[in-house]
């Protein structure tokens, strides 16, 4: 992997655009579907003030973005992320506390967003791994993560690196054994521990 | 999930008079056990209360001594907390044993208590579960009971309980603080949760609308020696097949008092008060450590799949007693 910026003809220049927005755009176009961004459908929900019957609204503070939102009480702060806010950087894997896929940083504390009830997040500041760095100016273990090849599909490596900075933060790790511990509520399926590992160590100690 | 009503509560008053006031309310305060149970449909409570507002968040000592831990403290604020570190290093240990680090930064003190069993059978709603559905049947005691429990079963249910910290807290004679209704009482951690009998759905003696506001650990000045030795089939992130937790005082080569308790084997948080006597006034060393393990396991009842428990405890605890008491022998 290389996070330089290459030319190929066959991509585009990314404008702003992010792959899921590319590939959905793409393939509503070839379904020959027009997308308009203001329907008149949008136009009347932007008018509802109210919550649906047993829906509440509530307000969170995410990649440093206040968001308020009306959500079904049995929202997910995961569902809430990637259904409602389109931050889809945050990944779904067992849905139940096991894999670590989902894990978001809650007021500074790495969690898993998959246990996390949205409602119980009012008023919390929620960061996730679209808030952690820019392509031209990354989180230095979004960085790490690069320099030392640790993943390969890259699934989990949202909540790998969410996760590192939540480790790194708490402190509690001294040795080798300590991080892969501290790591073990995050599950990588292409087994890209070694790496993973040295890439926690090289932020630590820098 | 089914649909719920929720409630952010602002104090203790708030929270339990709406509990009272709707049967089945939970409370919710890390949410990590709860809502996996709610998203397989296994818990349906038709109200949750919110209390994570509520001023239970604080780690004291108290003047006689004695720790009086916030109900919503995390998990993984007490593990690490120094005075927990010092004087009960089982709770510490205990706790780092359970979960995983963003679980422990969600998962609290009360909570834990609470946690529900991981029986497979009571996870699996295709399947009969006295625990889940009264009345329904046991599919462990003749299914795959690999991880079921040998100590405190009965003919309704052996599925075990899933705490690691609770195992501690027996071995520490905690007692937990409850305010209800009808005001405020404590409850001896060895009474609190139940063995299932023939109602293993009941499993602790807490009331609709009871709400734990704290757990109190007595003052033992020599659980500052003291262990939490897991055994499970991965290293990490993995519940317990069995588990000791061990506080031992020895001087001159004599056990002068012992704190035992075992998790991953038995249907509640398990003490071994006769092993705890067995020890005492006994030879510190392998000999006197086997027979008391011995002791403790001698009314253990397995099952087809379970067999191997009875031995793999006893080995768990003698090396927690090893590590604790050293071998004299």
């Amino acid at each position: 992997m290389t996070n330089k910026k290459e030319k190929n003809s066959l991509v585009p220049e990314n404008n702003g655009t992010t792959r899921r927005e590319f590939i959905t755009h793409s393939a509503a176009l070839s379904a020959g579907i027009a997308i308009t961004v203001s329907s008149p459908s949008k136009k009347i929900l932007d008018k509802v003030k109210q919550p649906a019957t047993g829906h509440m609204v509530i307000s969170l503070q995410v990649n440093g973005k206040a968001k308020s939102l009306e959500i079904d009480p049995r929202t997910t702060l995961l569902d809430a992320l990637r259904e409602k806010m389109h931050l889809t950087g945050t990944k779904k894997g067992c849905d139940r506390g096991q894999c670590g896929a989902c894990t978001v940083l809650v007021n500074n504390t790495r969690v898993n967003s998959c246990l996390t009830l949205a409602a119980m997040c009012d008023g919390s500041k929620v960061t996730t791994i679209e808030g952690l760095g820019t392509p031209d100016k990354l989180h230095p273990v979004q960085q790490a993560f690069l320099k030392h090849d640790a993943f390969q599909c890259g699934y989990c490596t949202p909540g790998q690196i969410c996760s590192s900075i939540g480790l790194i933060k708490e402190g509690h790790a001294k040795t080798d054994a300590d991080i892969r511990e501290l790591m073990s509520g995050n599950i990588c399926r292409c087994g890209a521990y070694q790496n993973i590992l040295d890439a926690v160590k090289e932020v630590q100690n820098a | 999930m089914f649909p719920f009503t929720f409630i952010k509560a602002k104090n203790n008053k708030e929270a339990i008079t709406a509990a009272a006031n709707n049967t089945g309310t939970k409370f919710i305060g890390g949410g990590t056990n709860i809502v996996d149970l709610m998203k397989m449909n296994i818990e349906k409570p038709p109200q949750l209360v919110d209390i994570t507002s509520l001023g239970l968040k604080k780690i004291e000592v108290l003047s006689n001594g004695n720790i009086l831990i916030g109900a919503l403290v995390k998990n993984s604020d007490l593990a690490y907390d120094a005075t927990i570190i010092s004087k009960y290093p089982m709770l510490s240990k205990a706790l780092l044993s359970g979960a995983s680090p963003q679980l422990r930064n969600m998962a609290t003190t009360g909570g834990n208590v609470l946690q529900r069993t991981r029986c497979y059978y009571f996870f699996d709603t295709a399947t009969p579960c006295n625990k889940r559905e009264p009345g329904s049947g046991c599919s462990a005691i003749k299914g795959y009971n690999r991880m079921h429990a040998v100590l405190g079963t009965s003919s309704s249910c052996i599925a075990t309980h899933p705490s690691d910290m609770s195992v501690a807290m027996a071995a520490l004679d905690a007692i937990v603080h409850v305010e209800g209704i009808n005001g405020e009482r404590s409850i001896n951690f060895l009474d609190f949760h139940l063995l299932p009998g023939d109602t293993p759905e009941k499993e602790n003696v807490l009331q609709q609308g009871d709400l734990i506001t704290s757990i109190e650990i007595p003052s033992l000045p020599f659980a500052s020696n003291s262990t939490y030795i897991k055994v499970r089939d991965r290293a990490s992130f993995e519940f317990a097949l069995a588990s000791a937790a061990v506080a031992l005082e020895v001087s001159g080569g004599t056990i002068k008092n012992a704190r035992i308790a075992l998790g991953g084997v038995a249907t509640k948080p398990w003490r071994a008060k006769e092993a705890e006597q067995y020890l005492i006034g006994k030879s510190a060393g392998t000999e006197t450590y086997k027979a008391a393990a011995s002791v403790a396991l001698k009314d253990a009842t397995t099952y087809p799949y379970n067999s191997f428990k009875p031995e793999l405890a006893k080995r768990t605890l003698i090396s927690a007693l090893q590590n604790t008491g050293g071998n004299n022998e």
